[in-house]
């Protein structure tokens, strides 16, 4: 594969106990029966192939298809290639797109520019470890073990126009879910309410992980709470950082679950996933379309791997 | 619920014996505060699904009374939730423990022996599970529709619209997240567990069987109640890549179920609620768990 350029470039991680190492074969390699190197084969190859079968051919695959005209239906051998075609007509003629990019944006950004501060400054409080700090994080984190299209529907109770909570109590007739003007707002409200419990998990544990020592110096050289957290905690944290980082920038790309059992993702909820599902599962089924907006997806997300995977391997080896 | 925490005996933490300044009551305020509109849609999910539909509608739902626990009864009926919920079991356990298995293998070959690829295929496997799903849908879906099964494994005799195909490609997609939390875990075992093991002649398979997998039991269960969870609340392979409702999973079934009732909000959140306790119960039986496998594979466990 080439898509892991950041880490070919590393040394193979070793652990402690790995510094005898001879070349490239590595521990305990010599001394391998056959019968030794069959089952290290299959416990290797098993798995990979799985892998490989199910995710990397058809990531593969999806890239090689956006450049056809194949309609899903007809033989292999009848697609026909058309090069660019695909994707300048996702971008001139296919009105849905555009909105459709907004709405990824505008999911990374509610995400990024409010949950995850809020969530990260809920895991600063947390972790003073006041009393009745678990019933607080409890509270927090319970979101996260439900299922995205749930959440759909217990926000449902919120949302909905006649029986609705919200309308409810501000007296108002707004189909909140229905509204093409404010249902991402809706969907996006109920997204953060996940996401806020995650981020703050994540650098609660981080948080747990930074040298008592560091504080303890910046607390004797008299520096304020707040500057000890930006100055001395936060650059700390910085491998936690890039994976919340990549984390939201994955979620927002894949978000699917919420849009998909309000309306399917339109009307006002498109977002990029949706599209590509509806070109393949919907009535109209144009494969090459939905392979070219698809690829768009990889490239992105491939990106932000490539850099979460370099960030956690580095940490690894230190 | 929130002035419970303030209340209760001074704890052995840290600051509880500490007199409560104005700030603490502050902090106290606003974390009850953030905790109560956290817990807030939850609570009201169960509230409702608590009442009746013919109360609330003349009431409005911002109203008490009209208890009952009728809209369990129905939900379960119509949306014949014990069949669905033996789906998921039929697709969460298998699905689970192959995972475990299949990423333990890699994970040990990994961490054990230091061979110039063991990077390439940890890339391998921890990326699959970071792609988008969605964008590898169209391949896949052609694939599913085209691979035979026996009629004993599957009534569409594909792998599509079958049990099997659910479990296959969710392991393929949650194995990258095991083999990377458990190649960190194995790594950080006592190199000399090996040496020993080699000098009693034990083989690969022995080293990995009998001497890594008993001590990465607090890896594993603690990726099993994540994975349990997350495969459990699966809903896009389960949407697209099954066709018969009766065979759908619980999460994929509340859609229909909120398709007949659209207009009976009441029965939605009773058929929300019980797609969510087994969720639930493990969270809060196994919570320790289910917050170490995160931070496992935020860091260093």
């Amino acid at each position: 594969m080439s898509d892991l350029p950041l880490i070919q470039a590393d040394p193979a991680v070793s652990s402690p106990a790995a510094t005898t190492r001879k070349g490239g074969r590595g521990r305990g390699s010599r001394l391998l029966s056959r019968t030794d190197r069959v089952v290290i084969a299959l416990m290797v190859l098993v798995p990979l192939l799985l892998v490989v079968g199910l995710v990397w051919f058809p990531a593969l695959a999806t890239v090689a298809l956006s450049g056809t005209n194949w309609d899903g239906i007809g033989p292999i051998g009848e697609i026909e290639w058309v090069g660019g075609r695909n994707y300048s007509d996702v971008i001139n003629i296919y009105p849905p797109f555009v909105p459709a990019v907004q709405n990824n944006l505008l999911w990374l950004a509610a995400l990024f520019v409010v949950a995850t501060p809020f969530g990260m400054f809920l895991a600063v409080l947390l972790d003073k470890e006041i009393r009745g700090s678990r019933f607080y994080q409890t509270a927090l984190y319970l979101p996260v073990v439900l299922s995205l299209a749930l959440i759909g529907f217990v926000w449902q109770l919120i949302y909905s126009r006649d029986q609705g909570l919200l309308n409810a109590a501000l007296g108002t007739s707004t189909d909140w879910y229905g509204d093409p003007d404010v249902n991402i707002w809706a969907v996006l409200v109920a997204a953060g309410w996940r996401h806020v419990g995650y981020i703050m998990l994540l650098y609660l544990a981080g948080l747990k992980g930074v040298d008592p020592s560091l504080r303890e110096a910046a607390a004797v050289d008299g520096a304020s709470e707040a500057t000890t957290f930006f100055k001395v905690v936060f650059p700390v944290l910085r491998p936690i950082n890039i994976i919340v980082l990549v984390v939201t920038v994955i979620e927002s790309l894949r978000a699917f679950d919420l849009v998909w059992v309000v309306n399917k993702g339109r009307n006002g909820l498109e977002l990029i996933s949706a599209l590509v599902t509806q070109n393949v599962v919907g009535e109209a089924s144009r494969i090459g379309f939905g392979s070219a907006l698809a690829t768009l997806m990889l490239a992105v997300s491939l990106v932000f791997i490539t850099v979460y995977l370099a960030t956690v391997m580095r940490e690894n080896r230190k | 619920m929130t002035a419970a925490a303030p209340t209760r005996e001074p704890d052995a933490a840290a600051s509880g014996r500490r007199p409560l300044r104005p700030a603490r009551v502050v902090l106290h305020l606003f974390l009850g505060a953030v905790a109560v509109g956290w817990l807030f849609p939850i609570l009201w999910a169960v509230l409702t699904s608590l009442r009746s539909y013919e109360y609330t509608a003349a009431n409005g739902y911002v109203s008490l009374g009209g208890w009952t626990l009728d809209n369990y009864v129905t939900a379960w009926r119509t949306a014949e939730f014990g069949k669905h919920f033996l789906n998921s079991v039929y697709i969460t356990v298998p699905a689970v423990l192959l995972t475990l298995f299949l990423a333990s293998c890699v994970a040990f070959v990994i961490a054990r022996f230091s061979w110039k690829l063991n990077i390439v295929l940890l890339g391998l496997f921890t990326a699959a599970n970071l792609l988008p799903q969605q964008a590898l849908l169209i391949p896949l879906f052609r694939l599913f529709t085209e691979v035979p099964l026996p009629p004993f494994m599957s009534d569409s005799e594909l792998l599509y619209d079958s049990y099997w195909g659910l479990i296959l490609v969710n392991v393929a997609f949650q194995c990258g997240f095991c083999v990377f939390v458990l190649s960190n875990y194995m790594k950080a075992l006592p190199h000399e567990l090996y040496e020993a093991a080699m000098v009693d002649g034990a083989s690969v398979w022995r080293q990995y069987w009998q001497v890594t997998m008993p001590l990465c039991r607090p890896a594993l269960a603690a990726l099993a109640t994540l994975e349990v969870t997350w495969i459990y609340n699966e809903f896009f392979w389960a949407t697209v890549l099954m066709r018969t409702g009766d065979k759908f999973p619980v999460t994929s079934s509340l859609n229909n179920l909120r398709g007949e009732f659209f207009t009976d909000n009441n029965l939605v959140s009773a058929g929300s609620v019980l797609v969510a306790i087994p969720t639930l119960v493990i969270f809060f039986l196994l919570q320790k768990q289910f917050v170490r496998g995160l931070t496992l594979g935020a860091s260093k466990g």
